[in-house]
């Protein structure tokens, strides 16, 4: 169940999406959350649907790897699902106690759905066909000019890029610990979710202290390669934009007025 | 021509309480000093705690000294704006393979360490490629580090130490983490980028077998060296060895306990071969048919 996280985990293949400027994966992604926020009519949602299952398509990682991240999110899907389908008020359809289904709560409960999950298929394509460390230089040089308001724009993109890194192996750590506390008769799979979240309390401790020896080892095998922050660095990958970075930019703003347009529509 | 020259090294951990008051003092080095040639390669030996690791850490600069001067290719690792030139010069593998890798893609991890240091873009493809073949790792070089094996990982961790192009790697502990044959790819990638490339090593370990193959032995006890030789002469020493809780490679040990028990033979035996030529004409002499066991062996 731990593994089925999957931000951070690159799918090297070698595709079109792969070669994108990261940059201009950021802003896709961006683009493409705010438009599920902008509109609410079906077309516009046929659209998004068509764009987001042709992008997966041509970034040739397969579906089950980007359907992996949903895993997580299924219980807050689940709630926000339910909160929608039950509290809406409008017409109601018929009532179970002081609870009712209406056509609006039907609705709104599709709509946030569909919305939570092409979030997140959206954010697992970027981050399995973006390495890390693209990732971080596509922010650092993309925000870059908020170093002139003092923002430690490389310090940060650093963190994420060694938080991404370590995910995984935080992972098959809590699985270890997770075995060998088992091996020692606790249990985490029985009782209700009060109880199993109790169970998980003493996994804590001992993630939490190998994490931060990890920490100061990392700290110390990058000092140790010379790492001292931003300055006079120079880059393995630079960032320069091709003309298929403007083509995908170009398209990414058809696609936006597409999306903004469709408030217009009559039904 | 020394790389290394420490001269009077002290070292303290201190460990403080809230209020920054001085709890505990312990001297992990105390008067240290030791050179190391150019283009050698030397084992560091001792048991737990006897400050190899922490000498490990003084010749890149992590470790300043207390007291006394560590000179690294002529710079003093107190000089703050020799720092990154002197972590150039030495670099340094660290016993954890997860802990010491930054990037997500292998090629990426060994660009790290040149980007640092201000490498152009194409002499960073050129030393990444080159490093990634030296360790033999070329074929990974979009591979996941979280998709190799500990040995693997390890090498390309060699390797991103390689494409700063250093003069001396200083391995503490590599191979504690791994198993056999992770152990044997490592160490003979290591071998090899001192004979082929000339790098000096220093390499700290626990692994009697490994340190056979060195020039050079030095073994620590209490924060200083206390034995200094080649294999041979290190080796030799087993009942002192033994008195600083080290073991000695098994053939050794046999041979020494042969010679204990009144068998003529020389000491400081440390390969099965040596052994071999040793034991077959005393066993030819005392009448036995010793050849098969030698002919069988070679």
């Amino acid at each position: 169940m731990l593994r089925d996280i999957t931000i951070g985990q690159y799918y090297p293949v070698d595709s079109v999406i792969h070669r994108l400027d990261p940059r201009v994966k950021l802003a896709g992604t961006m683009v493409f959350l705010i438009s599920l926020f902008v509109t609410s009519k079906l077309p516009a949602y046929l659209l998004a649907t068509g764009v987001l299952f042709g992008l997966i398509r041509l970034s040739r990682v397969p579906f089950r790897f980007i359907t992996k991240g949903l895993k997580a999110i299924m219980i807050l899907l689940v709630i926000s699902v339910s909160f929608n389908l039950f509290l809406t008020t409008g017409t109601p359809i018929f009532r179970i106690g002081f609870l009712q289904i209406t056509w609006e709560g039907i609705s709104l409960a599709v709509f946030m759905g569909v919305r939570l999950i092409y979030l997140v298929l959206a954010s697992s394509l970027m981050t399995l066909t973006t390495t890390p460390n693209q990732l971080t230089d596509g922010l650092e040089k993309g925000l870059g000019f908020l170093n002139r308001f003092s923002v430690p724009v490389h310090e940060i993109a650093m963190m994420m890029s060694i938080a991404l890194r370590f995910i995984p192996i935080l992972i098959e750590e809590t699985d270890k610990i997770m075995k060998a506390q088992t091996a020692r008769g606790a249990d985490f799979e029985s009782g209700n979710l009060i109880q199993k979240a109790k169970a998980m309390v003493p996994l804590l401790v001992p993630l939490f202290l190998s994490a931060f020896r990890r920490a100061a080892d990392l700290a110390m095998a990058m000092e140790a390669r010379c790492y001292h922050g931003g300055a006079g660095r120079t880059k393995m990958k630079p960032l320069h934009y091709e003309k298929r970075d403007k083509n995908a930019y170009l398209l990414m703003a058809v696609y936006f007025a597409l999306m903004a347009a469709s408030r217009f529509l009559p039904f | 021509m020394k790389i290394i020259d420490a001269a009077h090294v002290f070292f303290d951990y201190v460990r403080r309480d809230e209020n920054d008051n001085i709890e505990e003092v312990s001297h992990a080095l105390s008067d240290l000093s030791l050179s190391i040639e150019k283009g050698s390669f030397v084992c560091v030996l001792g048991h737990n705690g006897s400050g190899k690791s922490t000498f490990a850490k003084l010749l890149n600069g992590l470790n300043i000294p207390r007291e006394g001067t560590v000179l690294v290719a002529g710079m003093d690792t107190r000089q703050e704006d020799k720092l990154l030139q002197i972590r150039e010069t030495a670099g340094m593998v660290f016993q954890n393979p997860d802990n010491q890798i930054i990037a997500n893609v292998v090629e990426e991890d060994v660009g790290f360490g040149p980007e640092n240091i201000g490498v152009p873009t194409e002499e960073i493809w050129r030393r990444v490629e080159a490093s990634l073949s030296a360790v033999g790792m070329l074929a990974y070089r979009l591979k996941s580090p979280n998709r190799l094996s500990g040995g693997q990982k390890q090498r390309v961790a060699i390797a991103g130490v390689m494409a700063m192009k250093p003069a001396c790697i200083v391995l503490d502990e590599p191979t504690a983490m791994l198993d056999p044959n992770g152990r044997k790819d490592v160490m003979r990638t290591v071998h090899e980028l001192n004979r082929r490339e000339g790098i000096t090593i220093v390499h700290i370990t626990h692994y009697m077998e490994e340190a056979v193959e060195a020039d050079r032995i030095i073994v620590m006890d209490q924060g200083r060296p206390v034995m200094d030789g080649t294999p041979r002469e290190i080796f030799s020493r087993v009942e002192e060895l033994k008195a600083l809780s080290l073991c000695v490679p098994q053939v050794t040990e046999l041979a020494y306990e042969l010679r204990k028990a009144g068998m003529p033979i020389s000491q400081g035996i440390l390969t099965r071969e040596e052994l071999v030529k040793e034991l077959c004409p005393l066993l030819r002499a005392s009448g036995h048919e010793g050849n098969t066991y030698a002919k069988r062996t070679r």
